[in-house]
């Protein structure tokens, strides 16, 4: 059954403010959970404040070939916000000098953006250390004219992330909708096919592991083995990491919560996993990211909850790395997705 | 009153035993995390292990905590109901095995 984004369908949920009443309703009102601003008070961790960036985060927009249930991002075909070329510019700008040692592209799908290519050219000139984009795979397959991504990615040295929430046809396309699984079977093998994930090879392809439900996810190190074992076996496909990243309750996925009465137990699962070891290390305190009208958050969720960055410096072209360092990050309830556990962020487990 | 004897946010007090029984619950919960860390046998094996003897002792909150569990692990739901099948299939047997002795004892007095 295909979706539409929670904005198409103008869902009340497609305003993050409605999001955010419901994240601070309910059981964190009336006591029964502490709210993430307590709960990090307990081990003298408020306020988590930023240190010196290394990962810079852009989402180059909402578009996307794929409605997943889950997607944060409410992303989708419907979705028209797209970063523009002079947004692109003041990003490479800000590339040029900063001390991140990683750059992050994201979406959506980012290959979808028209200027894309152009911004990745552009952009693996700088020599940023890890030049990651977050492919969602089937994008490689949807249309003649993305057949040729592996390649491109290749040629400027690309680091591939790509999501595979199960080894199995069910599960995935469960998640992520019919014919997904084949499809990124097939742009997997076509990434290995040019040297990306193969053993010892620099052309690092790495995979990233959602829950197809309301569960949080496993060993990071377990599940890797169990899916190098399986797509091996069942595919002859390689792939060098696997990031574990638990389902943050905001969007799409905190509709499916609501929808299927998981919410709140969701929710005490959360905070009964909550490890002050993740807090330590939550992506929010090195990375920044940067939104399709070029907007400044802390992290990609808060970007999607409309929480921009507490600081004077709140766009990409009036960037200034020094007075963005040490500003008190913006937290909400949601934040306890990263710290369950392991912890959770972009890059997998945190603890 | 409380109406029935199950309740699921019961699981999560399960380490209250230990407040009248401090030496032996952390016996039992040190011997319990041992159990299912990795060894000869996986762990996912062994959470497919404890799905399967959950159902066959019916206990509503083991049932609930290695379904989760699976979950967490990757573990198929083809899998579990595998697992399952395997426990109804010893359940079952277990019965009809002593089928056998009914028979010895019938063919004993029949004439």
């Amino acid at each position: 059954m295909t979706i539409k984004s929670l904005h198409k369908r103008e869902s009340d949920l497609a305003q993050s403010k409605n999001q955010l009443e419901i994240l601070s309703n309910g059981i964190f009102r009336n006591g029964d959970l502490p709210k993430f601003k307590d709960k990090i008070a307990e081990t003298n961790q408020f306020p988590l404040k930023a240190k010196p960036l290394e990962i810079l985060q852009i989402n180059v927009g909402y578009m996307c070939n794929q409605v997943c249930k889950h997607c944060h991002v409410d992303a989708g075909p419907d979705r028209k916000e797209i970063m523009t070329r002079e947004t692109m510019q003041q990003c490479l700008d800000v590339i040029k000098n900063t001390g991140a040692h990683t750059l992050d592209l994201t979406g959506g799908a980012p290959e979808m953006n028209p200027n894309f290519r152009w911004f990745v050219e552009e952009a693996s000139k700088i020599g940023v250390k890890d030049f990651i984009v977050r492919s969602n795979l089937t994008i490689i397959r949807a249309n003649k004219k993305y057949h040729d991504l592996p390649e491109f990615f290749k040629k400027h040295k690309v680091h591939v992330v790509s999501s595979m929430p199960h080894w199995t046809r069910g599960k995935t396309d469960k998640q992520r909708g019919d014919g997904v699984f084949d499809s990124s079977i097939k742009a997997l093998q076509e990434l290995n096919a040019v040297g990306y994930g193969m053993p010892g090879s620099d052309l690092k392809l790495d995979l990233v592991y959602n829950p197809s439900g309301a569960f949080l996810p496993g060993d990071q190190a377990s599940m890797e083995k169990d899916f190098k074992k399986a797509l091996l076996e069942d595919f002859n496909i390689h792939f060098h990491n696997l990031f574990a990243i638990t389902n943050l309750p905001i969007s799409r996925f905190l509709e499916y919560l609501i929808a299927s009465e998981n919410y709140e137990d969701y929710m005490y699962n959360l905070v009964e996993a909550y490890n002050p070891a993740a807090v330590a290390n939550v992506m929010c305190t090195n990375t920044l990211s940067v939104s399709w009208d070029g907007y400044l958050y802390d992290c990609d969720f808060n970007q999607m909850l409309e929480l921009p960055v507490n600081s004077n410096v709140k766009h990409i072209s009036e960037y200034n790395e020094d007075l963005l360092e040490g500003r008190e990050i913006v937290i909400s309830q949601h934040c306890y997705g990263c710290t369950a556990g392991a912890g959770s962020s972009c890059q997998g487990s945190v603890a | 009153m409380q109406k029935t004897y199950y309740d699921p946010a019961d699981l999560k007090k399960f380490g209250n035993i230990s407040d009248w029984n401090e030496e032996l619950g952390a016996k039992f919960f040190d011997y319990y995390s041992k159990v299912f860390e990795e060894g000869a046998l996986t762990a996912r094996e062994k959470s497919l292990i404890a799905l399967a003897v959950a159902h066959t002792i019916q206990c509503p909150y083991c049932i609930d905590a290695y379904t989760g569990d699976g979950l967490q692990r990757g573990i198929t739901k083809e899998e579990m109901m595998e697992a399952l099948h395997v426990a109804g299939a010893i359940r079952g047997g277990a019965s009809l095995v002593h089928g056998v002795q009914m028979m010895n004892k019938v063919n004993k007095l029949d004439m």
